[in-house]
């Protein structure tokens, strides 16, 4: 569906995307995480055609974005990371003009656009300028903007940053609706939750380089010794009465809590039974975790430091 | 590219001139330095001055295509620059001279209408239009002529309007007093002739001229729509380079 070749972009001599290359199934989620500055967005520009690679090549389809860029930007729709719907327009005039510009017929686009109006309950304020809207209806209206086209592959970065609960919600609810009608997504997101739920596939980059891609699961079992032990006695205890526990490779307090990083859980859980019992403690909550995405994010770009 | 391809790319023109016209319209900038502006510089220069009214309203008629045709160009790449609407544009399936033309359309189209107040005036005060479509078609020539100029002004990679219109009114006035607007080209000296052959307002000033009655023109019909046409094909590739080479700066 997507496949990227030695993607490569410079800026005054830097490296913002050094060489990348993977490729993104059909009907896939594929989530691309990076810190600030890694290299995102550039990726991004560089798919959607909105920037000319330096070097490398982007398949979207089996078009090439620099030979055939109409075509492979015909089958994609593309949320940009700043919701920018054009605010001297009403919602009704920003859906027409995004399918005058796909070459959507009007008859169709008069329909998709009732349909996305109802589907993101903006259809109420569809004759309103848009520059009466709050944050979180313009990017509703943007993503509903990129969707008139009824795209093959949509490009979402950022796409429920800075919104409210309900809003994200609404919008990670249409990430899988579409991902179910069979829409590939490539989604850029900073948040490790947002991906772990919704992705099938996780490129992280950093630096301008991929560290890793793979499922968000493999991902986090790539890395060892972060599987955890938390704790909550009756009483406080102190981080130091545990140092002597055996399998045990740091602890730090977190809130009424204690965490115990280790790679044997259960060993480390007879030892704060045990503990508890021979201090007349009572355990009001013991859980083991396993690693999160943002363990394994915060590994990996740091271990590239 | 195909003909389909390109009456598809057309359509897609027309589908921006349309969002430009909605959105820019009434922009401040656009009314400001199309419409006011121009009519007060052309009071400044009549009032106390005993001109033919042909002569006058010949110069009228060029100073207000001009002056309207290259306001509403330079003002949507900062504008939408600032708003962040560029990347939606540029990742839409349009070549970047779709973009740049639907701009110039309704550019193009803002001059053309606003022509119609000059000429309708000339005919009330009894001026008569001897070649009505040579005026016609040196007015639509020139409206797309100046709208691709605007273009260029535009093409500076920054969001704000101020500067771009700034550097567009520093061409912008020299070249009126260039080009035959209040002094006819023939009464210049030859190096004033010289620099006024290198303005495309002095082809349109020159083309009206010749369109009313007992008003001497300076150039032949042929150059001056030659000169206005090859202007607009030079401003258009030239703005397209630029806007290219400016876009990633403006995202």
């Amino acid at each position: 569906m997507i496949e990227v070749r030695e993607l490569t972009k410079y800026y005054d001599g830097l490296a913002a995307v050094d060489h990348i290359s993977f490729e993104v199934e059909e009907g896939e989620v594929f989530g691309f995480l990076g810190p600030n500055g890694a290299g995102k967005t550039t990726t991004v520009r560089m798919l959607t055609g909105v920037i000319k690679p330096g070097s490398g090549s982007v398949s979207i389809m089996g078009f090439d974005i620099r030979r055939d860029p109409i075509k492979a930007k015909q089958i994609a729709g593309v949320v940009p990371d700043l919701s920018n719907a054009y605010s001297e327009l009403s919602a009704w005039g920003n859906l027409q003009f995004m399918a005058e510009l796909y070459g959507v017929p009007g008859t169709d686009a008069r329909k998709r656009a009732e349909e996305l109006l109802t589907k993101f309950d903006l259809y109420d304020r569809k004759d309103h300028k848009v520059k009466t809207f709050s944050k979180g209806m313009k990017q509703k209206l943007v993503i509903a903007m990129s969707l008139m086209n009824d795209p093959e592959i949509l490009f979402l970065d950022e796409p429920t940053s800075g919104l409210d609960v309900q809003s994200a919600r609404l919008i990670k609810e249409m990430v899988r609706e579409l991902n179910n009608d069979g829409k590939t997504v490539f989604l850029t997101t900073h948040y490790m939750e947002e991906a772990n739920d919704l992705c099938n596939r996780i490129a992280i980059i950093n630096h301008g380089t991929i560290v890793a891609i793979d499922a968000p699961e493999k991902l986090k079992m790539r890395i060892g010794g972060m599987q955890r032990v938390e704790v909550s006695f009756d009483t406080p205890v102190d981080v130091s009465c545990f140092h002597s526990i055996s399998g045990v490779i740091s602890v730090r307090r977190s809130g009424d809590k204690l965490r115990f990083y280790t790679n044997e859980p259960g060993r480390v859980i007879y030892q704060l039974v045990d503990y508890s019992r021979s201090n007349n403690l009572e355990i009001v909550m013991l859980t083991t975790l396993t690693p999160t995405l943002e363990d394994v994010f915060v590994k990996l770009t740091r271990e590239q430091k | 590219m195909g003909v389909d391809e390109m009456m598809d790319q057309l359509k897609r023109a027309c589908a921006i001139a349309k969002k430009d016209i909605r959105i820019y319209y009434l922009n401040g900038p656009v009314v400001i330095f199309g419409i006011l502006v121009p009519g007060f510089l052309f009071l400044a220069f009549v009032i106390g001055r005993d001109l033919p009214i042909n002569f006058l309203v010949a110069g009228l008629l060029g100073m207000t295509v001009f002056f309207t045709s290259t306001s509403v160009t330079p003002v949507i790449a900062p504008t939408e620059t600032q708003t962040r609407n560029l990347e939606r544009l540029a990742a839409a399936p349009i070549s970047i001279t779709t973009a740049l033309f639907g701009d110039v359309l309704a550019s193009a189209f803002f001059g053309i209408a606003i022509s119609l107040v000059p000429v309708l005036l000339g005919v009330a005060f009894g001026v008569t239009i001897t070649h009505p479509f040579i005026l016609a078609l040196g007015i639509v020539l020139a409206a797309f002529c100046f709208s691709a100029m605007g273009l260029i002004f535009s093409s500076i990679p920054t969001g704000a309007t101020s500067t771009v219109m700034m550097l567009s009114t520093m061409v912008r006035f020299p070249l009126v007093f260039i080009s035959g607007v209040f002094i006819p080209v023939g009464d210049l000296p030859s190096w004033g002739q010289a620099l006024a052959s290198l303005s495309p307002l002095t082809y349109l000033t020159d083309l009206c001229r010749y369109s009313f009655q007992d008003i001497n023109n300076h150039y032949p019909v042929s150059v001056d729509i030659a000169a206005l046409a090859i202007f607009l094909m030079i401003f258009m590739a030239a703005a397209t380079k630029l806007h290219e080479r400016s876009l990633p700066k403006r995202l």
